[in-house]
């Protein structure tokens, strides 16, 4: 595998030149942007910019009509042989998908398991762990998530806040190197937001790779290393999120963020 | 604001009284009374009846009755599956073919596909693979055979629909969320889907267990030893045709009753979670 070719300074996340259309609507015009191991990276961008189909095809729920993604040195969705791509099968995209979280808007829930069943659902399942020891693992993530004593209800009994925790705990279980975030709060009452971004803040402390998908100029200022603009398919301007952000070097960006602002 | 008109605190309520009610419960009861004496003074051995009602011949027929129901629902939710799958599939091939199953054996009525089963060795005198082995159709077709295959498919086709609707009652999201977490096809279909397509599945799939149970009469005319077959059996040697008929009727009413009782139990199960809060005290 590539993998093993991979130099320790080698970004986590490479895309080059993604681009994806649906029917003659072009979401992706050619993406070019890279994230270190370690790096949170927030996109940003008016609805319809096409920073959540970016999201969805770093983990193939789109798949990609040109360019590549690289996540850990391994190619997403292809396999090559020589000058040939070969698309992978159901079982290898599975299995790549396995290392990329993602934490959805509308949480995703499976609203028939309890809180720790949706946790440990994909550990046991998938990665095959002892049920038991899954069961300690998820109920650990529940106590860094603040939700340890709701381990045994189901979902609808939750908060918006909540569920949304309890689905950063069950990508978290996954054992991921890799966590994409879906507009993560924007689903959410306002005064529910805080208590998501506060898990998301630890968990980029603890050097987890995020990219961020959000509306929350906050949170892009003050956590994620680095801001990318997106507008019409394009990735406008990607910099130092202070910078970004403060001090915006495109028209479009700074129409964006002052709108924002208002 | 101190006149005595808005002085309240002495008044009586006085209820509505519901005349209307009371008419349509006396009219009701008076037919009910009707009915009851028309049947009691009616030329109906009420003896008979009880006596017939636990025959070793009937119990048998009770029995039949219900082992074919259950395989026949059985085949027919089994085939449900995998044709609602098929008709979900991307593949046109698939897509199609379950479409066709679904338009042909829902077309046909279920008496008829009965006895076209039950006559199939006038097309197919053997069945077999060639050169490995061969069996006359007559022995392999018998009354069972040819009852099961006739309400299990046919069944397949209407509890296909309700299963596509089942799937497709499962937001997207859950699809999504099954696969970000590495879950194969089959897996998310098994864990995640099916689980929760089963809350819109089963009162549908229930109802038709119900309607099953008394299909299976149908089976009669190809000399299926079900309980109304047993009821004409017992009948044609005795002339005692309407109290057979009633033995009859009142083991489809048992049986009916014990069902329903059965489907709301596991309804509940299927809705947990989604429910919870509303049942949550």
């Amino acid at each position: 595998m590539e993998t093993q070719n991979l130099s320790p300074d080698a970004p986590l996340v490479i895309a080059a030149d993604v681009r994806k259309h649906f029917g003659p609507l072009e979401v992706l015009k050619g993406i070019n942007v890279s994230v270190q191991k370690g790096e949170v990276l927030c996109i940003i961008g008016p609805s319809g910019s096409g920073k959540s189909t970016f999201l969805r095809c770093i983990n193939q729920l789109e798949r990609i009509d040109g360019g590549a993604i690289w996540v850990g040195g391994e190619l997403i969705g292809y396999r090559r042989e020589g000058d040939n791509l070969h698309e992978l099968n159901d079982a290898q995209i599975a299995r790549q998908r396995r290392a990329i979280g993602m934490v959805f808007q509308r949480f995703n829930l499976f609203p028939h398991l309890t809180v720790t069943e949706n946790i440990i659902e994909g550990p046991v399942q998938v990665l095959r762990e002892n049920p038991n020891e899954a069961k300690k693992r998820a109920h650990a993530l529940l106590e860094r998530v603040g939700l340890y004593d709701k381990r045994d209800v189901y979902p609808a009994h939750l908060s918006g806040g909540q569920q949304q925790r309890v689905a950063i705990a069950r990508a978290l279980a996954m054992q991921p190197q890799l966590l994409l975030f879906d507009e993560p709060t924007s689903a959410l009452d306002p005064e529910l937001v805080g208590e998501v971004l506060n898990v998301m803040r630890d968990l980029a402390q603890t050097g987890m790779t995020m990219i961020v998908v959000t509306h929350e100029l906050g949170f892009a200022r003050e956590v994620s290393h680095r801001t990318a603009f997106m507008d019409q398919g394009q990735l406008v301007e990607v910099g130092d999120s202070r910078s970004v952000l403060a001090n915006p070097q495109q028209a479009r960006t700074r129409e964006f963020i002052s709108a924002v602002h208002k | 604001m101190s006149d005595t008109i808005y002085q309240v605190s002495h008044l009586t309520l006085v209820p509505r009284r519901h005349y209307g009610r009371l008419v349509a419960a006396a009219i009701v009861v008076a037919v009910l009374a009707v009915i009851v004496h028309a049947f009691a003074v009616g030329q109906i051995e009420w003896n008979y009846v009880g006596e017939f009602l636990t025959v070793p011949v009937i119990m048998k027929g009770l029995l039949n009755t219900i082992i074919m129901a259950i395989l026949a629902m059985v085949l027919g939710i089994v085939l449900g599956i995998v044709f609602a799958i098929m008709r979900l599939s991307e593949n046109p091939v698939l897509s199609m073919t379950a479409l066709g199953y679904v338009w042909f054996f829902r077309a046909i009525p279920a008496l008829l596909q009965l006895l076209l089963w039950f006559n199939l060795a006038l097309v197919f005198p053997t069945i077999g693979i060639p050169g490995l082995f061969s069996l006359k159709t007559v022995d392999i077709m018998t009354p069972f055979v040819a009852a099961l295959l006739g309400l299990g498919i046919q069944q397949g086709a209407f509890t296909a629909e309700v299963v596509r609707a089942g799937l497709l009652s499962v937001d997207r999201g859950q699809y999504e969320a099954a696969q970000t977490i590495g879950m194969t096809r089959l897996q998310m279909l098994r864990r995640i889907i099916m689980p929760q397509a089963m809350r819109v599945i089963v009162p549908p799939v229930g109802n038709e267990f119900i309607g099953m149970v008394k299909l299976t009469s149908l089976a009669s005319v190809i000399q299926y030893a079900e309980i109304l077959h047993s009821a004409q059996n017992i009948y044609y040697a005795n002339s005692r045709v309407i109290e057979l008929l009633i033995v009859a009727a009142i083991w489809y009413l048992v049986v009916v009753t014990i069902l329903s009782l059965i489907q709301g139990r596991i309804e509940k199960y299927f809705s947990r979670g989604v429910a919870a809060v509303g049942n949550a005290k």
